[in-house]
């Protein structure tokens, strides 16, 4: 049973085709990871299924119901999608615990006692609990992606969308953040992933998607799809990664 | 034998302390409940004024929201474009003409409210954009409408970046209630003309009042500045030891 179902999805900056007649759904429990070049249009398909950007035609349905219309439909779908950015986007006016605790009691009106337990039990698994008073600036950035992450799930969202998560972070903190990853998947979170490291994707995944030049050039499980591709472009991106 | 200029500020000082004491209050007053007020009213008009039009709102929540922006920059350029002074006499004389008849102390608080009010919502504005675009998707991604986004995570920055602004504003108004005197009201410039025209002594008079205004402005930047450090809080920030794992 599908979670959230994409069909037809195109978009366009101006005269820029960026996603070209995208077709693509998630199941319950499934990790799927989306990798590519940059500009194929990966980002942007995940911003469009969390409605950050607007969609130049087709839809996206969450359960089988097309979202969009009012704008109190959208929140409420977005709340039961939590989104972690590349840029991490933690508020900087809140602590690490106000953070947490925000979208549980502004938007799910949660109480304050149990959005702090709920907040504090996700920051526990991430392993940054002793820093709930420390202010976003004063972390590193893989403490400030774990954060994040610990944050989108105090909402307890049925899916949660990862662009580039490991990104802006050095190679010592892409692992901390990629073992907190690997352990959401392990408990069977739906998950979409963008990113770049191609190991946690063949490693994580249920399913991988490559993406070309705005279209889902191949779609396979990671043990094929990163072996014995069937797509030419899908083999010339892995080779290039694998010789950088 | 002539007398000296500290026998005259002191004489004055001894004479007429009240007048100056009045004089000082009414010019604090004036300026703190116009400032504040004007904050409160540029805070709003800045806020109308970044709301972004969203796609799925409908043509009469559109035609609304172009009309109330048209509004604010009407407002905004008037205000910013007339000098106080003649804002006053029309506030104050000319609303008395046709009638509508306000003493000029309230006259002189709405001039000044009105005044902060649009060179602060110019302020907030370019303040609102500032703050990056992650702050805004960030609440967006949890399902927060752009009022809860507004209210409790770009505001409380906007309010911290611009306090240094708010200093200037108050420090500006309080110089400013002096030209306020046309519309007769006897704050501290007005009550140090009429107490130095008794023994024509304007050099006297009028030093005394510099120094008031000095350390009114003087304890207005402490005052913010203070505001300042409180607000940007502490530096170091204390582990919570009891979820430390061994």
């Amino acid at each position: 049973m599908a979670i959230i179902t994409v069909s037809h999805l195109s978009k366009s900056f101006g005269k820029n085709e960026v996603l070209k007649d995208i077709d693509f759904c998630i199941s319950k429990g499934e990790v799927v990871c989306v990798i590519g070049s940059s500009g194929s249009g990966k980002s942007t398909l995940l911003r469009c299924m969390n409605l950050l950007e607007i969609k130049t035609s087709g839809t996206v349905s969450f359960h089988d119901k097309e979202i969009g219309g009012s704008q109190r439909r959208v929140n409420e779908y977005r709340s039961k999608v939590g989104m972690v950015f590349q840029s991490f986007n933690l508020f900087n006016n809140m602590n690490v615990l106000q953070n947490c605790m925000s979208g549980s009691r502004k938007v799910l009106g949660r109480s304050k006692q149990e959005s702090k337990t709920l907040a504090i039990k996700y920051l526990k698994k991430v392993g940054m609990a002793p820093y709930i008073n420390a202010m976003p600036a004063q972390l590193s950035g893989g403490q400030k992606q774990r954060v994040a992450i610990a944050r989108a799930l105090t909402m307890e969202p049925e899916v949660l969308l990862f662009d580039e998560p490991t990104s802006a972070l050095d190679p010592e903190m892409v692992g901390e953040v990629l073992a907190v990853m690997k352990e959401l998947a392990a408990e069977g979170l739906t998950m979409v992933i963008v990113t770049h490291e191609m190991a946690f994707a063949r490693d994580v995944s249920d399913r991988t998607i490559f993406m070309d030049q705005g279209v889902i050039a191949e779609c396979d499980v990671p043990e094929r799809l990163f072996t014995n591709p069937s797509n030419p472009r899908t083999k010339e991106f892995l080779t290039r990664f694998i010789a950088s | 034998m002539e007398r000296g200029i500290f026998y005259w500020i002191g004489f004055l000082l001894q004479e007429f302390w009240p007048n100056f004491w009045k004089g000082t209050l009414i010019t604090i007053q004036i300026s703190v409940l116009g400032t504040v007020l004007g904050f409160l009213l540029g805070f709003l008009i800045g806020i109308f004024y970044s709301t972004p039009a969203h796609p799925n709102d409908n043509t009469a929540k559109k035609i609304l929201l172009r009309f109330e922006k048209a509004l604010c920059l009407i407002y905004v350029n008037v205000f910013r474009g007339t000098p106080m002074m003649v804002q006053a006499m029309i506030i104050y004389y000319g609303l008395r003409t046709y009638g509508v008849a306000i003493t000029s102390f309230i006259a002189a608080i709405l001039v000044v409210l009105l005044n902060t009010g649009a060179y602060m919502a110019e302020s907030v504005r370019g303040a609102i954009h500032a703050i990056d675009n992650g702050q805004f998707e960030g609440g967006k991604a949890m399902g927060m409408s752009h009022l809860k986004i507004m209210m409790s995570v770009v505001m409380p920055q906007v309010f911290r970046n611009l306090i240094p602004e708010m200093g200037n504003q108050f420090i500006t108004n309080l110089k400013m209630t002096s030209v306020l005197n046309v519309v007769g009201i006897s704050e501290l410039y007005f009550v140090t003309k009429t107490t130095a025209n008794i023994y024509y002594k304007y050099f006297e008079a009028f030093l005394i009042t510099g120094m008031i205004y000095l350390v009114l402005c003087t304890l207005a930047s402490q005052l913010l500045k203070l505001l300042e450090k409180k607000m940007a809080g502490k530096n170091e920030y204390e582990i919570a030891a009891e979820y430390l794992v061994q």
